[in-house]
Formats: structure tokens, sequence, C-alpha cells
């Protein structure tokens, strides 16, 4: 632990003021998200609580605002703040989980393709490259579309959490392939791991104990800019109306409720999500491109 | 009067963990047409040296104290613009690796004859014709076809002509030639040497060659200087310092090298590793590994003090001497 | 020259096989389109008579080739939400679409070199360091979120700007144009923004980057040994030097703008492809979701020759295959 506190990345972490306020407001963002069914004011999806006489209350400053919610209310009288914190947590779920899926899937993949060689690699990062080429948030609206139409409704509605984490892992995890592929390939021909290879050990030993932590700081750095990559794709894939289902709304959903509302005049039901969204994602992105500079690995 | 003095430069870096001396008290000249051979282990500032020269130091490396002169003009102050005007016109540079110096997405005549355009007061046609003499006298066949070829259609060894071509097409009075041949094959480097030295004879360019090879500099230099960890050790003529170095640190490199006209049981070599910047002992920077070291060593630093026929940074030298 | 281009044809039709494996697979078996086209009530003969009709009855590869053949002559079929020919669909929506981004295009690649070009250079000015906390919140900002910000700003407080829709639009042949009328064109203006935004930032981004990187190469530090001027130095040899990468990357993201005006023309309601697309994702609607593929990878094989071509100008290395040797 004390060796931490002298290294290097914690006085590059504390030598850049934006980087400590953006690992902060991350954190806020984390617990507030987590501890959404704690600590927010309302429940929005206690039915029995929401009021219709509240609906479209503006945010507590205004005129007409009510103290009861800080936020403002949207249509149905849910109050914003416990909305966004709700939301918050399913944006920030997805986004995990579907960054852990693709860097599962890519590690993987990148590590078998660069170790192997040959025409297992060729023919996987072939793969990689023609879903390269596609933006991945049209991958994304692809595999989700294709799910939709091959299960029934009722099923679909139930395992659209999991499509959407599956659409979003799957339209990310070339980039892992790559950076992985590429440091594995620099590695495989050092001294130590062909010393090991002469010795005896097994494939998947020398590329869990040699090769995996020397590509670990690529791919953390990968990893953190990839979470803002995912939270976005799942608010836009939400927001396009495809993502997760309305009974668990993401922040994407909530702006998607909230644009109906924009010419009415009622534009903290969009706007409020929106800077949530915003804030989080700019945090994270801060925390990446630190991350980045700090590790300084061959990063393209 | 001497076409380059330095005087007493000296070269910081400043850094989260302090400040860096990577040259302190640089002091040489050197005269008209003259070679001066300058070696040193990696890292020992011979490179730093011909950079502050040029007034390109890597930011955020900057001069701290001393001063460059040209022809009696101070050149390491003076304004980036000026500086330009100065570079390739009076001071010409080689860099070590051809394959990177050059601009592959330009053909060799357009970066020759720009050059010679930017310092001479030449149209584009002759400075074409210019170009395609300095191609000749690099030894490039069939020049006239060939300039207008990328540098990937050249081989290393004709690129560092190329790159040799672009130093000197403006005609400068000093070349600062930086490793000038340890990218080549081992079978180029002579020729090429060969032909940088006669050049410079022809057209009585002074040179500051940097190089770490002691082969290169007994057959080119008029004189050597030895750097060690930043500083000058020894200085003097080349014959002197070949045969008779002063300082324990050239005594040392001279003895590593193999000598043709005996046999001999073991090269001698100089235990431990040069310091790092940051960690330069007390006293003499070369004393922990120094086999003649002595309680003044430890304490203080020597200057340059005369040493017989060459100038040594070494106590030994001092009045009294060791005694 | 000409066996250059024959060989990136070449290397992209394996691309192009793959997707329509894809598509043709997502045609073939997501869903039942029998089931789709037949609506509620049919008989068994019904059935059978529209399975044969399709040829669904035939072996795979007799299917795959008839559905390659058809897609080469523009034929995907009949949309299973609107019962219309998808050919039809494309055609109708695609000028929408092509206007949109272009405009996009040409935004984020006269904005964004400029601005690259200018914080690669000038590192630590104030503006170059507001232009890159711009460019950040510019990359963490959505799609979405850009158009209704400026929805909410231009058209909702100013009124400036309609929200949604084309405008008036001229017909010429098939193709309907927004550009010749002041409504087609003050209808252009925030979506177009919106949809160069991120492209706008990526690009800054990158040739900044690239800039930043040449500068560093010996061949800049002997240009400046050599005491060429300033000028000549960043706009001649770094600038075309930072174009090589630049080229590529921007011809890419180029592509990316128009699988991104789903979301822009969802946010307008802007009449193009990518509305239709999303629709037909949330409709199932196969048969356009694999003609949209079919043409999205067609556009990004073109792009790809097209940035390959430029690659070729660009690079001399890439036209004299070996260097001569000594």
């Amino acid at each position: 632990m004390k060796a931490f506190f002298d290294s290097d990345i914690w006085w590059s972490f504390r030598s850049s003021p934006v980087t400590v306020i953006s690992a902060i407001v991350a954190a806020v963002c984390v617990f507030g998200a987590m501890l959404a069914s704690v600590i927010a004011p309302h429940n929005p999806f206690d039915l029995a609580s929401l009021q219709l006489m509240d609906a479209f209350k503006p945010p507590s400053w205004e005129a007409e605002g009510d103290p009861v919610y800080v936020l403002g209310t949207d249509d149905q009288g849910r109050d914003m703040l416990s909305a966004i914190m709700y939301g918050a947590r399913v944006s920030l779920m997805v986004g995990f989980c579907a960054v852990v899926f693709s860097t599962v899937v890519g590690v993987t993949v990148g590590l078998v393709a660069g170790y192997m060689g040959g025409k297992v690699d060729s023919l996987l990062m072939r793969i990689a490259d023609i879903q390269l080429t596609f933006p991945s948030i049209l991958v994304a609206l692809l595999v989700d579309g294709v799910v939709r139409a091959a299960v029934p409704r009722e099923v679909h509605d139930q395992i659209a959490l999991f499509v959407v984490i599956f659409a979003i892992g799957v339209s990310n995890w070339p980039q892992f392939a790559r950076t992985v592929r590429g440091s594995t390939l620099v590695e495989r021909n050092k001294e130590y791991v062909q010393a090991a290879r002469v010795i005896g050990l097994s494939p998947l030993r020398i590329m869990r104990s040699h090769v995996l932590p020397n590509v670990m700081s690529p791919v953390l750095v990968i990893a953190t800019l990839n979470l803002s990559f995912a939270i976005l794709s799942e608010a836009t894939l939400s927001f396009l109306g495809v993502g997760v289902p309305p009974t668990q709304p993401s922040l994407g959903t909530l702006i998607r409720i909230g644009n109906d509302f924009l010419f009415s005049g009622e534009w903290w039901i969009a706007i409020f999500p929106g800077i949530a969204l915003i804030v989080m994602v700019l945090s994270v992105n801060l925390l990446g491109d630190w991350l980045r500079d700090a590790l300084n690995p061959k990063l393209r | 009067m001497s076409l380059l003095q330095v005087k007493n430069l000296r070269v910081e870096f400043p850094t989260r963990r302090g400040t860096l001396v990577a040259l302190d008290d640089v002091s040489f000249e050197i005269a008209p047409g003259e070679v001066l051979g300058v070696v040193g282990e990696s890292g020992a500032g011979k490179s730093m040296t011909g950079a502050a020269i040029i007034g390109l130091l890597e930011p955020p490396g900057r001069i701290a104290s001393g001063q460059v002169l040209l022809e009696g003009r101070r050149i390491d102050n003076l304004p980036y613009e000026k500086m330009r005007r100065i570079r390739g016109r009076e001071i010409g540079a080689i860099f070590q690796d051809p394959l990177t110096t050059l601009n592959p997405l330009y053909t060799i005549g357009r970066q020759l004859v720009e050059t010679i355009t930017t310092h001479l007061p030449v149209g584009p046609g002759e400075a074409r014709e210019k170009a395609i003499g300095w191609l000749e006298l690099v030894g490039i066949p069939a020049a006239r076809e060939r300039i207008d070829s990328y540098p990937h259609e050249f081989s290393g060894g004709m690129r560092q002509r190329v790159v040799i071509a672009l130093a000197l097409c403006a005609e400068p009075k000093l070349i600062v030639a930086d490793e000038p041949t340890t990218a080549l094959d081992v079978s180029i480097q002579a020729q090429v040497i060969a032909m940088l030295k006669t050049l410079a004879r022809e057209k009585g360019t002074a040179m500051m060659l940097v190089t770490h090879d002691m082969g290169v500099i007994a057959e080119t230099a008029d004189r050597v200087a030895v750097m060690y960890a930043g500083r000058i050790s020894e200085i003097g003529p080349v014959r002197e310092l070949v045969r008779h170095a002063r300082h324990p640190y050239s005594q040392g490199l001279m003895g590593s090298i193999p000598p043709l006209d005996r046999r001999v049981e073991r090269l001698t070599q100089i235990d431990g590793a040069m310091p790092r910047l940051s960690a330069i002992p007390r006293g003499c920077a070369f004393n922990p590994r120094c086999p003649k070291v002595f309680d003044r060593c430890l304490v203080e630093r020597p200057e340059l003090l005369d040493a017989g026929t060459t100038r040594a940074s070494c106590w030994l030298y001092a009045e009294g001497g060791a005694a | 020259m000409f066996s250059f281009i024959v060989s990136r044809i070449l290397q992209a039709l394996p691309v192009m096989f793959v997707v329509s494996l894809i598509s043709f697979a997502m045609f073939a078996y997501v869903g039942d389109p029998v089931a789709i086209m037949l609506g509620q009530d049919f008989t068994e003969a019904q059935r059978a008579a529209l399975v044969r009709d399709l040829g669904l009855d035939e072996p795979f590869f007799v299917q795959f080739a008839k559905f390659i053949g058809n897609a080469v002559q523009g034929e995907f079929g009949l949309s299973y939400r609107l019962s219309r020919p998808v050919a039809e669909l494309i055609a109708e929506r695609a000028p929408a679409t092509l206007e949109l981004a272009l405009c996009a295009a040409f935004i984020s690649l006269c904005v964004g070199v400029p601005m690259g070009i200018y914080t690669g250079l000038f590192r630590h000015s104030w503006l170059s360091r507001f232009l890159l906390t711009f460019s950040l919140i510019g990359v963490s900002l959505p799609t979405f979120l850009i158009g209704i910000l400026l929805i909410l700003v231009f058209s909702v407080w100013l009124g400036w700007l309609p929200s949604f829709g084309r405008g008036d639009v001229v017909r010429i042949g098939w193709w309907s144009s927004g550009f010749l009328t002041v409504s087609g064109l003050k209808a252009l203006i925030l979506p177009a923004i919106t949809l160069g935004l991120l492209q706008l930032t990526l690009i800054m981004r990158l040739v900044r980057s690239e800039m930043m990187e040449v500068l560093r190469t010996d061949y800049i530090k002997f240009a400046r040994a050599r005491g060429l001027p300033n000028r000549a130095i960043y706009f001649g040899h770094a600038l075309k030097n930072t174009l090589v990468p630049v080229i590529t990357i921007a011809g890419l993201q180029l592509g990316s703008i128009i699988a991104f005006a789903i979301v822009t023309e969802t946010v307008f309601q802007w009449p193009g492809m990518g509305l239709l697309f999303i629709q037909s994702v949330g409709a199932a609607d196969i048969p356009v979701m694999a003609a949209y593929l079919m043409m999205i990878a067609a556009v990004f094989v073109t792009i790809n020759l097209v940035v390959d071509l430029l690659y070729y100008a660009v690079d001399p290395r890439l036209r004299v295959g070996r260097g001569r040797g000594h």
C-alpha cells in the first residue's frame, strides 16, 4: 500500500486537480446510483406513492416548484431526482456488464490470436476487421433487432436487459482483441516466454502467467474509456426505444420520455437526466484520459 | 580567431524530482576547417552539446548558463528567427539515422532545393543545378536521374550521403555531425566517413564529429574532446590523446581499443558504469571508478588543467598533484 | 495504378460476401416471414404456396445465390411492415440521408482539420486549451442529447429554426433535394450540426495527435536543423505527413456519419434511411434491415476504396513498389 502512495501513478493523480475532481464526481455518481433505493427521496417505481396531481412540477427553484421535488416531476408525477438515481443505476450496470463482456471476449480472442498466430490469427483478426468497419452502434442495433425478431415479445421484455448488454458488449470486443493481440505478439517473442516454452510450460499457463500480466495496463485504459462509450451506447439505444425495457428506465429512457415534452415547456424532464448522463460520462472520460497518460502504453 | 567558442556551457533539464544537469561547465573551441572529435559513453552529453550549439535542445532542456559564440557573435541567446537563419547556412547538422531524417513524402531534389533557396540568393532552376552538383559530390551515381527519387528508393548508405549533401548544400562553416555512421553497415561506414572528411577539407568546413567509435576519431579528427557525465574530462590533439592520455578515464577508454601492432594478454576495462545524471557523486564524477582516486577527488570537482600536451580535468595535474 | 485498384476491390469482396451471408441468414432464419406475411388466418395450402413462391423450400445455397442475384439488382423483397418493395423505400429515403451526411461531413472536415492543426502546433495557447476542453465535452455528449439541446435553444426558446422534417424539397428526377429552398436549408442546419459535431471533435483530436507525433520525428528536427522557415516545416513537411494516417481514419469516421444519422434522424424526425431502419428494428422488419445492412456495407467498401486511392496519391512509398537498392 505504501508502495502505491510512493508510485508515479499516485503522484500524477494528485498533481492533476481535474483528475481528482472527476474521480470524486465519478465516485458520487456510482454511490448515488448504487444506493438509489436507500437514499433516493422517493421510489419512482412504487405506483402507490405516485400522485398524478403532482405531474409536471417544475424544479423547486421555479415559481410553481414544489420543495418536495427538487428537480421537478415527470408526466406521471415521478420525482425526477429519484428517477435519475434509479436510471443511473441501470445505465451504470448495463455499461459495466457490457465492458466486462467485451473485455473477456476481446482479451481471450486477442491472446489466442497473438499466441497461436498463423491461420487462427488471420481468421480472428479478419472477423475483427470486418466488424470494425461498421460503427459499433450499428452493430448493437442489428444484434438487438435480430434478437427482437427471433424471440416472442413476452420473452423479449424479460431478457431485454441482457440483450442490450450483449449487443453493446459484442459491438466493442474487436478493440480489445487488437490491442491484446499486438502486445501478445511482442511478448511472445521475448526471451522469457521462449524460455517458458522450452521448459515445457503449457500454452495456457504461459498466456495466463506471463503474457496476460503484461497486456493488462493497455486493457485497463481501453476498458475505462470503453465504459463511457458503453454508457453512451446504452443511452442511445434506449433513446431510440430499442434498449432497456420501459419497466427499468435508464437515463436514456428518461431523456426519450422527456423529449416528448420539450415543446410544451417541460424542459426539465429531458434536461436533468441529460446533465446526469454528461457528468457521468465526462468524469469517466477524464479518468480514462488521465489513466492513459499515466500508464502511457502505446495506444492509438 | 576560432570559429566556434563554447564557454562554460550548462544545460539543465527541470524534472519533477529536481533539476538534472545534463551539461556542466563545458568549454571548447573549434578553429576554421578543424575537425573536433567528441567521444564518450552513451549519455555523457555528446549529442546534447551538438543540440545546444545548433539551438535545438529538446524541451524542457535549456541552456542555464554559459555562452556559444560563432565567429565572436553570441548565438545561444538569439531569437528563434535569427537562429533559424544561422542553422543550415552557417552551422549544418547531420543526424544519426538516415532512414528517419529524410521526409519520406518529398523527393530528395525538393528537399535539397528548398534548403538551398532558403539560404542562398538563387532561383529554383539554379538551385536544382546546385543540388545535382552536391549529389555528385557526395557520390550519388547518376545524380541527374535520381534527383527526383523519393528517400525510400535509396539504401541506407546512399541516404546518409543525401543527408550530408543537405547539411552542406548551403555551404555552412561548421558541421555538427552526430554519430553520422553509427546506423550504417560497417562496410559502408568507412566510405561515408572518408567522403565526409574529403568534402570538409575541400570546402574548408569545420566539423564537430560526435561518435563513440575511436577508430573514426583517430582517422578523422584533428583534436579530441572526451566527455564523461556531462563534462569534458580531457581535450587535446588526437595523436597525443590516443597515445598518451592523461586523464584516468581517457586512459581507460584508450586502453579498451585493441592495438593492431602488438599482442596483448587482455584489454583494460573500466569497472562500473557511468553515474546517472540524477546521482552524480560529489567531487570528481569519475571518482567511484577511478584507479588513482585520492582524497581531493572525493570533495572537490576538478577544472580542466594543463596536463602537458592535453588539458585534463583531473587533480593529478594540479599544482603539487597527488603528492 | 490499375492493379492497385483491382487488388483493393478483390480485398473488399470477402467483406461484402460475409455481410451478404449475415443479411441472408437474418432474412432466412430470423423470425418466420411466412407467418408474418400471412397474418393471423391462413390455410396450410396457402402457407405451402407462399413457401414455394418465396423459394423457401429450396436448398440453402440456391436460396443464397438467388438472394445475392436479387441484391445485385437492388431487389430485397417486400417490407413486412409497409408491404412495399424495400428497394423503393430505400430509394425514396436515400436523398434525405445523403444530403444530411454530406453537410455533416463538410462541417466536420472544414472545421475539425484546421482546429486540429492549430491545437497541434500551439499546444499551450489558451485557445488550444479551450478547444481541447470543448472536444472532450464533445465526445462525452451523446448525439441525441446534442440534438435535444439544439432544439431546446434554437427551436423552442429562440424559435429561429425548425425542429423536425426536411422543409420543402424540390424533386429532380427521383432525387428530392432540400438544398434549393430556404425552408429546406433552414431545416438542414440543426441536424447537420448535430451529426457533424461528434465527428468534428474526433477529427480534431486525431489531427492534433498526429501533428504532435509528426513534429517529434527526426525529419522535422532535421528540417529545423536545415534552417527551413516554420511555415515550410508546419504546412509543408508536417501537414503532408499528418494527412497520411488522417485520411484513413477520417474516411472511416465519415462513413460512420451515415450510421450515426440513425440517431440524428430520430431526434429531428428526418425522413431518411436511418429513421426507416430504426422503425424496422422496432418492428422486426427483417427485409429492410437486411437491405440497409447491405447498403451500408457497400457505402463503407466504397469509402475504403476512395481512402486507399487518396493514400496512393499522397504517399510515394505505395506508388513505387520497392526501393531500387544501392
